[in-house]
C-alpha cells in the first residue's frame, strides 16, 4: 500500500541526504521531484500547490540550509507539513451519547458502502456494541439482499421489511426497531447518488432528517482521482460530513485520495478498508500513515496487530526479552508462527521499518513455503542451541542442514535472517519505551528519525 | 472556529480566487491580437492545471502541454488548440472502425473484468438490452459467484434487458459457469455471450489468474474466445487507472476500455492516459444507471465534454 509514493519520497530524501550543504538549487529540485511524486499520487491539484510553497518557504530558511543537518531538517519539514495535512483530527468515530446513535453511511456508486457498513457493524461488535444495520437503497439492484447477506456474514441484526420501498420509511422503521429490540447503534446504508444529482441528495437530506445521524461517513475509493475528493465536498456542504472511509487501501493506489480529504472537504479520515473480508477495516491514525508513508514503518499497527493474536502473559515474556535482548531462535520460531497468524505476510511487512524502502524486496513477495522450511530448520536444532545461536559451528549447521532436509547454506541464511530480526526487535523495543503498545503520545516525543538513517 | 472551518474556508477563497484567475488567463490568450503569438507560460501553466485536475496525468499533460506551447497559431482559441492535442492522443490508438461489439466468434465471447464497483454488471445489462435491440440474441453467464448477491443483481439486469442468462450457486467456480454459459449459448443458437465477472484489485495475483483459467476455458469451447475483454474503468478513478489497465491487460489480455460513470463531474481524463502509454482503445461510455445510458465512445464528444466548463 502507498508503495510507489513512499519509494518516491524517499529517493528524493536520498538524493538531499548525500549532500552536506544545502543549496537554494538542491533544494528546488527536491521540492519539483517531490512534487512530481504527489501528482502521481493523485494528491489534489491545489493541495500539492500549497504544500510546495509551505515546504519551500520553511526550508529555503538560511536557518535550516545553514544548519548543521540541513538534509535532515529538509525530512522532518516534510514529514510534518504531511503531517499537517490531516489537520489535528481524529480518526474513529465522534462522540455521542445519543442511544441509539446513528451512523449514515453515503458516497458515490461503486466506492464500496455496503461492504464497508458489513465491516464497520463488526468492528463496531468486537467494541461491545450491538448494532443493527438497515438499507436504505431501492435503487440498484439486489443492494438490500447484498446488505443483508453481508450482515448475516457480520453476525448483526438486519432491519427489512419486506416490499417496503421508501428510504426514508426504512431508516426510520431501523431506528424502531432498535429502540424496541435495544440496539445501541443503527447503520444506515444508502444508495450511492451523484452529489450533482438534486433529487437523491434531497432524499439524502431526508433520511438524514428522519434518523439524526451522529456520524455520516463519506465512503471514498483509495483509487479516486481529483475529482471524488471534491464530490465529498459537495455532499459534506449539501447534507453534511463527519468522516472519510477510504476504502480498497489494500491495492497499490498512492495515497493521494488520503493526503487530499482533509484539506479538501475539511473533515478527517475516520477509518480505512484494507481488504476484501469484514475483518479488513480499522480506524486512521494519521501519523502512522505519514511515517509509514516515509518509509518508517507502522510499529505501532503491527504491534496492535500482533496483540490480536498473541495472548498477553507471552506477549510480557517476550517483551521482557526484546528489551534485554535476550531474543532466541526459539522465540523467532513462536514469532514465525504467530505471524502467520497474524495475516498476510506482505501486509506485515509493510509495517516493518525500512521494509518499503527496500526495493530488491518489492519484486520478491515473501513466500510461506520458505516460512514453513525456516520452521523445519528451527526443529531440527538441539534446544541448547535454539537457546544460543552461536554455538551452531560448521558441523552442527550440517547436521541440522540434514536433519530438516535442508542445505547449509538455507541454514546460513536463516541464521543471518535471525540476527537482522534481533536487531529489528531491539529497535522496536527501544521506539516504544516502556510497555510495547505505549500511547501514541509518547512515542511522538521520541525522534522516529533515527529510524530513518 | 475551529481548525477544519478555518482551513475550508481558506481553500473557497483560494478556488473563487482560482477560477477567476484561469478565466483571465483564457481570455487573455484568446483576445483577437493575442491568437496569432504563441502561448505564454501563465496559459501553459493554467493549461497543466486543468489537464491534471481532470486526471489526465503528469506524463500526458506534459506531452500535450508542450505540443500546445510548441504550435504557432493562426488563429484558432486556445480551446480549438488543446482539443485539437487531446484528439491526437486518441486517435494515435488503433481502433475497430466503429466501436460497436463486431460479431467474429460463433458465439462472440464477450469478458468483462475490473476493480470492485466500477460498473461491470451494470455495464453488462444496458449492453444486453442494447445488442438485443439491435437484433443481436445475447446471453449473459453470472461469473461472479463471489460477491453477496452479485447473481441477483445480474438477474434483475437480464430481465429488464430480456436476456437469457446462465446462473450458478454463490462460491461455485466461476470458469465452470462460464463453460455453461458458453454451452448453453450454443445449444440455445445466441450469438453473444456476456461475461459478468467478479470485481478484483490488480494486485492480487490469485484472483486475476482466475481470469486466465476463464480464459482457457472459454478458448476451449470457441475458437478466438474470449474475442473481446472489456476493462471497465470508473470515470473518478485517477493515476492508478493506469495500473489497473496495465496488469489486467497483462493477465486478462484487454481488448478496449469501457469508462463509466461520466455523468458524474469526473472527466475520466485517465482515459488520455491510458491512451497515450497503453494505447488502448475506449469503446463504451457510462453515463447513468438507466438500461440506455451506455454510448460508444466517440472522442470528438469526449474532448468537448472534458471542457464544458470555465472556458
Ligand atoms: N451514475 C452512474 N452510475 C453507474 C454507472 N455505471 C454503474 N453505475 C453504478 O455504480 C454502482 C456499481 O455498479 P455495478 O455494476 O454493481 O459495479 P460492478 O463493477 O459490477 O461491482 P462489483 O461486481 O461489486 O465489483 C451501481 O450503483 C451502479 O448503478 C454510470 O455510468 N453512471
Ligand atoms: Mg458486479
Amino acid at each position: 500500500m502507498f508503495d510507489a509514493l513512499s519509494n518516491r519520497l524517499q529517493d528524493v530524501f536520498q538524493s538531499i541526504r548525500g549532500e552536506t550543504r544545502l543549496t537554494e538549487t538542491t533544494v528546488e529540485n527536491a521540492l519539483r521531484e517531490i512534487r512530481l511524486a504527489l501528482l502521481e499520487a493523485d494528491v489534489n491539484f491545489k493541495v500539492v500547490k500549497a504544500f510546495v510553497d509551505r515546504v519551500r518557504d520553511r526550508a529555503m530558511d538560511q536557518a535550516v540550509l545553514k544548519s548543521l543537518t540541513p538534509s535532515q531538517q529538509v525530512v522532518k519539514i516534510v514529514r510534518d507539513e504531511l503531517l499537517a495535512l490531516f489537520g489535528d483530527a481524529k480518526g474513529g468515530l465522534t462522540e455521542s451519547s445519543a442511544r441509539p446513535r446513528v451512523i449514515l453511511m453515503l458516497g458515490l456508486q461503486g466506492s464500496g458502502k455496503t461492504t464497508t457498513t458489513g465491516k464497520l457493524a463488526k468492528w463496531l461488535v468486537k467494541q461491545g456494541r450491538h448494532p443493527i444495520v438497515v438499507s436504505t437503497d431501492v435503487r440498484r439492484p439486489a443492494a438490500i439482499q447484498q446488505l443483508a447477506i453481508v450482515a448475516a456474514q457480520a453476525g448483526v441484526r438486519v432491519h427489512d421489511p419486506a416490499g417496503e420501498m421508501d428510504p426514508v420509511v426504512r431508516a426510520k422503521g431501523a431506528l424502531a426497531e432498535a429502540r424496541a429490540v435495544g440496539n445501541d447503534i443503527v447503520i444506515v446504508d444508502t444508495a450511492g447518488r451523484l452529489h450533482i444529482d438534486d433529487e437523491l441528495m434531497r432524499e439524502l437530506v431526508a433520511i438524514k432528517d428522519v434518523s439524526g445521524p451522529a456520524d455520516l461517513l463519506y465512503v471514498a475509493d483509495a483509487m479516486t482521482g481529483q475529482d471524488a475528493i471534491k464530490s465529498a465536498g459537495e455532499f459534506n456542504a449539501q447534507v453534511g460530513v463527519t468522516g472519510v472511509v477510504l476504502t480498497k487501501i489494500d491495492g497499490d493506489a498512492r495515497g493521494g485520495a488520503a493526503l487530499s480529504v482533509v484539506s479538501v472537504v475539511g473533515v478527517p479520515i475516520a477509518f480505512v478498508g484494507s481488504g476484501e473480508k469484514l475483518e479488513d477495516f480499522e480506524p486512521f491514525h494519521a501519523d502512522r500513515f505519514v511515517s509509514r508513508m516515509l518509509g518508517m514503518g507502522d510499529v505501532l499497527s503491527l504491534i496492535e496487530k500482533a496483540e490480536e493474536v498473541i495472548d498477553a502473559g507471552d506477549a510480557q515474556k517476550l517483551e521482557a526479552k526484546i528489551r534485554k535482548g535476550g531474543f532466541t531462535l526459539e522465540d523467532f520460531r513462536d514469532q514465525l508462527r504467530m505471524l502467520r497468524r497474524m495475516g498476510p505476510l506482505e501486509k506485515i511487512m509493510g509495517m516493518l521499518p525500512g521494509m518499503g524502502g527496500m526495493k530488491e524486496l518489492a519484486g520478491q513477495k515473501p513466500d510461506e513455503k520458505q516460512l514453513s522450511r525456516i520452521e523445519a530448520i528451527i526443529n531440527s536444532m538441539t534446544p541448547a542451541e535454539r537457546k544460543q545461536a552461536d554455538i551452531l559451528d560448521g558441523s552442527r549447521r550440517k547436521r541440522v542442514a540434514k536433519g530438516s532436509g535442508t542445505t547449509v547454506e538455507d541454514v546460513n541464511r536463516l541464521l543471518k535472517q535471525f540476527v537482522e530480526m534481533q536487531r529489528m526487535l531491539k529497535m522496536v523495543g527501544q521506539m516504544t519505551g516502556e510497555p510495547i503498545a505505549a500511547p501514541l503520545k509518547k512515542k511522538k516525543k521520541k525522534s522516529p528519525f533515527s529510524l530513518m538513517k | 472556529m475551529g481548525f477544519l472551518d478555518k482551513l475550508k474556508q481558506g481553500l473557497q477563497r483560494t478556488t473563487q480566487q482560482f477560477v477567476d484567475k484561469f478565466e483571465d488567463i483564457v481570455q487573455r490568450a484568446d483576445a483577437p491580437e493575442a491568437r496569432t503569438r504563441d502561448v505564454d507560460v501563465e496559459t501553459a501553466e493554467a493549461l497543466e492545471e486543468i489537464l491534471l485536475m481532470a486526471d489526465v496525468g503528469v506524463a500526458a499533460t506534459d506531452q500535450i502541454v508542450t505540443a500546445v506551447t510548441k504550435r504557432s497559431r493562426r488563429g484558432e482559441s486556445l480551446r480549438e488548440l488543446v482539443k485539437q492535442e487531446i484528439l491526437r492522443v486518441l486517435m494515435a490508438v488503433p481502433r475497430e472502425p466503429h466501436s460497436q461489439i463486431v460479431m467474429r466468434g460463433k458465439p462472440q465471447v464477450v469478458l468483462v473484468v475490473g476493480v470492485n464497483g466500477v460498473g461491470k454488471t451494470t455495464t453488462i445489462g444496458k449492453l444486453a438490452n442494447q445488442l438485443r435491440v439491435q437484433g443481436k440474441s445475447p446471453l449473459v453467464c453470472a461469473a461472479d459467484t463471489f460477491r453477496a448477491a452479485a447473481v441477483d443483481q445480474l438477474q434483475i439486469w437480464a430481465d429488464r434487458a430480456g436476456v437469457d442468462i446462465v446462473r450458478a450457486r454463490e462460491g461455485a467456480d466461476p470458469a465452470a459457469v462460464v463453460f455453461d454459459a458458453i454451452t448453453a449459448a450454443k445449444a440455445r443458437h445466441r450469438d453473444v455471450v456476456l461475461i459478468d465477472t467478479a470485481g478484483r484489485l490488480h494486485t492480487r495475483t490469485n484472483l486475476m489468474s482466475e481470469l486466465d483459467k476463464i480464459r482457457r476455458v472459454a478458448s476451449k469451447e470457441v475458437a478466438g474466445a474470449p474475442h473481446e475483454v472489456l476493462l471497465v474503468l470508473d470515470a473518478t478513478v485517477g493515476q492508478n487507472g493506469l495500473a489497473q489497465a496495465r496488469e489486467f491487460t497483462s493477465v486478462a489480455g484487454v481488448t478496449g476500455i469501457v469508462l463509466t460513470k461520466l455523468d458524474g463531474t469526473a472527466k475520466g481524463g485517465i482515459a488520455v492516459a491510458i491512451a497515450h502509454e497503453l494505447a488502448l482503445p475506449i469503446r463504451y461510455v457510462g453515463v447513468g444507471e438507466g438500461v440506455d445510458d451506455l454510448l460508444p465512445f466517440s472522442p470528438y464528444e469526449y474532448v468537448d465534454a472534458i471542457f464544458q466548463e470555465k472556458w
